[in-house]
């Protein structure tokens, strides 16, 4: 049966509002707005009463699954759980009443948010300079790649193409492209890490930077990075690494010292901001010193104690957003740096590192196979091949049983480099009761599709929504409710 | 399904393509069993243009599954001279059958001895069970 929308229970004449009696002279509506702006049919909007736009939207969000329902491993996305504190502060009514054209020195508060959040992500990146302006991760992405363009065109050097390994979010090539750069492919090896050969064999003049995530997607340290920095900045070419999985690394490791010139961070997967189904987000760019100059404009800076939105960046590449950025996710990343402080923040990147090698290792069974051989941090990636070989039961399917179990699926089929891939992140919110019950449900159903494929490949039979016929709905999508 | 995984009667590229001669100078091409089956449910191809000059290796078209994009190369150098609108329009077709149905372009050798770098059967076999 369809799900009934909105729509479904409109009856002519149901209202969900009352309004006040008029109290000045009535007007036509022609006195009022010229001919060819007034429209000549009704608008078709639902008419119902409150109580039905309450128990519809109600109903619909009974069948949401959220971090706050259970574990939700989807690697690279990082869906830790949301601290409360979070939502009290960024509710504070100086906060949600401050009009964005409020004259600066009536939101000194906001603005030292800001500035202080800035100076703490600098801390922890390693990094000189911050634009906080970008809406999330692939706008910071692109951001980042403006701050290259603009830099590039003021040395007076045409470098074309930015180096992007096979195991990168797909969003990389596309800022790339988005940014008037060229991607190319590196190839990772087969413990999913690229080597200092491969770069070089593609390094020339025209490189402009090497654009990779580390940890990467197979949550592997690339082993190689120090060196392959050095002979990027030998070429006079940028590191730029994208900080989607900086999870990993708080207090561990800086990418500022490890060499990187630009990173983008996202605020609302590594400092806990609820995200997903659209967002919000927030993607700071940090830069080092040589090129602070090109930063998109304002910046929030501070003289003799008085903060400011500063447009006096020399060489910027522009404006990249209205006003600056999302502010509420920086209310509630700055909210949890506070309150973890240098220590605990230090130790939530331990305890997702060690919740997904635990989690690795519990899952492990014959029909898996590890992506790569060395230790991953945060997240890691297996390929269920052998299952399907074994069976014929894909990784879709094991997401689809998982979703029979009561719990959300891991990120599947991707990196693309990994065949039937399943790729898990615990995060450190995780209890070892709640991973050990991940674990016994993945295996439980490796034990199933054994036995008795079927009832694998037929899931979910207890969702709202059962297996959904994927290619139809790519191929002939419905999107749109018809009146009649 | 009785459908024959690596039918001897053509030759096969790296990329997982087929090539199939139907006379001196000209071969059809398409996507392997293996190539549809990594792919799943296949949703999109772009045309490839017709009369366009293609080297061995260059991207012909694209092509989108339910899982990801990817790429169809060119496993021999020539011209496009026949595009499978049937099959462009009906993707499912080269899930269902990509040997005979399914297949994509036709092409005109600009070099036929590039045939005899292609994989047969037997050892396209080895290279995706074994690769």
């Amino acid at each position: 049966m369809r799900t009934p929308i909105i729509f479904d229970y409109s009856k002519p004449g149901k209202k969900a509002y009352n309004l006040p009696e008029i109290d000045v002279p009535e007007k036509e509506i022609s006195e009022l707005i010229p001919e060819n702006l007034i429209r000549k049919t009704k608008p078709r909007l639902p008419e119902v009463s409150e109580f039905e736009i309450v128990r519809h939207y109600h109903s619909l969000a009974r069948r949401n699954y959220a971090i706050d329902d259970g574990i939700y491993p989807l690697g690279s996305c990082t869906m830790k759980y949301n601290p409360r504190v979070n939502e009290r502060v960024a509710k504070l009514s100086g906060f949600t009443n401050l009009h964005p054209l409020t004259p600066q020195e009536l939101s000194q508060g906001a603005l030292k948010l800001m500035f202080d959040l800035g100076e703490m992500l600098k801390e922890i990146t390693g990094m000189d300079a911050v634009s906080l302006a970008p809406a999330a991760g692939a706008h910071g992405e692109l951001t980042g790649l403006l701050i290259m363009r603009t830099y590039f065109k003021h040395k007076n050097e045409k470098r074309t193409k930015v180096l992007i390994p096979d195991s990168a979010h797909g969003t990389n090539p596309a800022s790339v492209m988005m940014a008037g750069f060229e991607p190319i492919q590196i190839k990772s090896n087969e413990d999913g890490y690229i080597t200092l050969k491969e770069v070089k064999d593609h390094l020339d003049k025209d490189v402009a930077a090497l654009m990779v995530t580390n940890p990467n997607t197979l949550g592997i340290f690339e082993p190689e990075i120090v060196e392959i920095i050095e002979a990027l900045h030998e070429n006079g070419s940028i590191a730029y690494t994208d900080g989607a999985n900086l999870n990993a690394l708080i207090g561990i490791s800086r990418p500022g010292d490890i060499g990187f010139d630009i990173i983008q961070l996202n605020l609302h997967k590594t400092f806990s901001s609820p995200h997903g189904g659209g967002g919000p987000g927030s993607g700071p760019v940090l830069v080092k010193e040589y090129l602070k100059d090109f930063l998109p404009v304002p910046v929030v800076s501070e003289k003799n104690g008085h903060y400011f939105l500063d447009y006096d960046v020399k060489n910027t590449c522009g404006m990249i957003k209205l006003f600056y950025g999302n502010f509420s996710v920086m209310i509630k990343a700055f909210t949890y740096i506070l309150m973890l402080g240098e220590k605990g923040l230090v130790k939530s990147s331990k305890t997702a590192i060690l919740n997904a090698n635990y989690l690795k290792k519990k899952i492990e069974n014959p029909y898996f196979k590890n992506a790569s051989n060395l230790t991953p941090m945060h997240e890691f990636v297996v390929s269920a091949l052998p299952l399907k070989k074994e069976t014929g039961v894909r990784a879709l399917d094991i997401a689809k049983a998982l979703l029979d179990r009561g719990l959300h699926a891991p990120t599947m089929y991707f990196p693309l480099i990994v065949e039937e891939a399943l790729m898990i992140e615990p995060t450190e919110t995780e209890s070892k009761e709640s991973l050990d019950k991940f674990a016994e449900v993945i295996q439980d159903i490796v034990k199933q599709a054994l036995e008795n494929r079927d009832s694998i490949i037929n899931t979910p039979v207890k969702t709202p929504i059962k297996r959904v016929n994927e290619a139809q709905a790519s191929r002939n999508p419905k999107l749109k409710w018809l009146a009649d | 399904m009785n459908l024959q995984k690596y039918p001897n009667d053509r030759l096969y590229y790296e990329q997982h393509e087929w090539v199939k001669q139907v006379d001196e100078k000209t071969v059809i091409v398409g996507i392997s069993y293996h190539a549809q089956d990594s792919l799943g449910d296949i949703v999109y191809i772009s045309e490839p243009e017709v009369e366009k000059e293609i080297q061995k290796g260059d991207e012909i078209a694209e092509i989108e599954s339910v899982k990801a994009v990817s790429q169809i190369y060119a496993p021999v150098s020539g011209r496009i001279v026949e595009v499978n609108k049937n099959a462009i329009d009906n993707p499912e077709i080269i899930n269902r059958d990509p040997y005979e149905e399914g297949w994509l372009v036709k092409i005109e050798l600009t070099n036929p001895s590039e045939l005899e770098e292609l994989m047969d059967a037997n050892a396209y076999r080895s290279f995706v069970e074994e690769g």
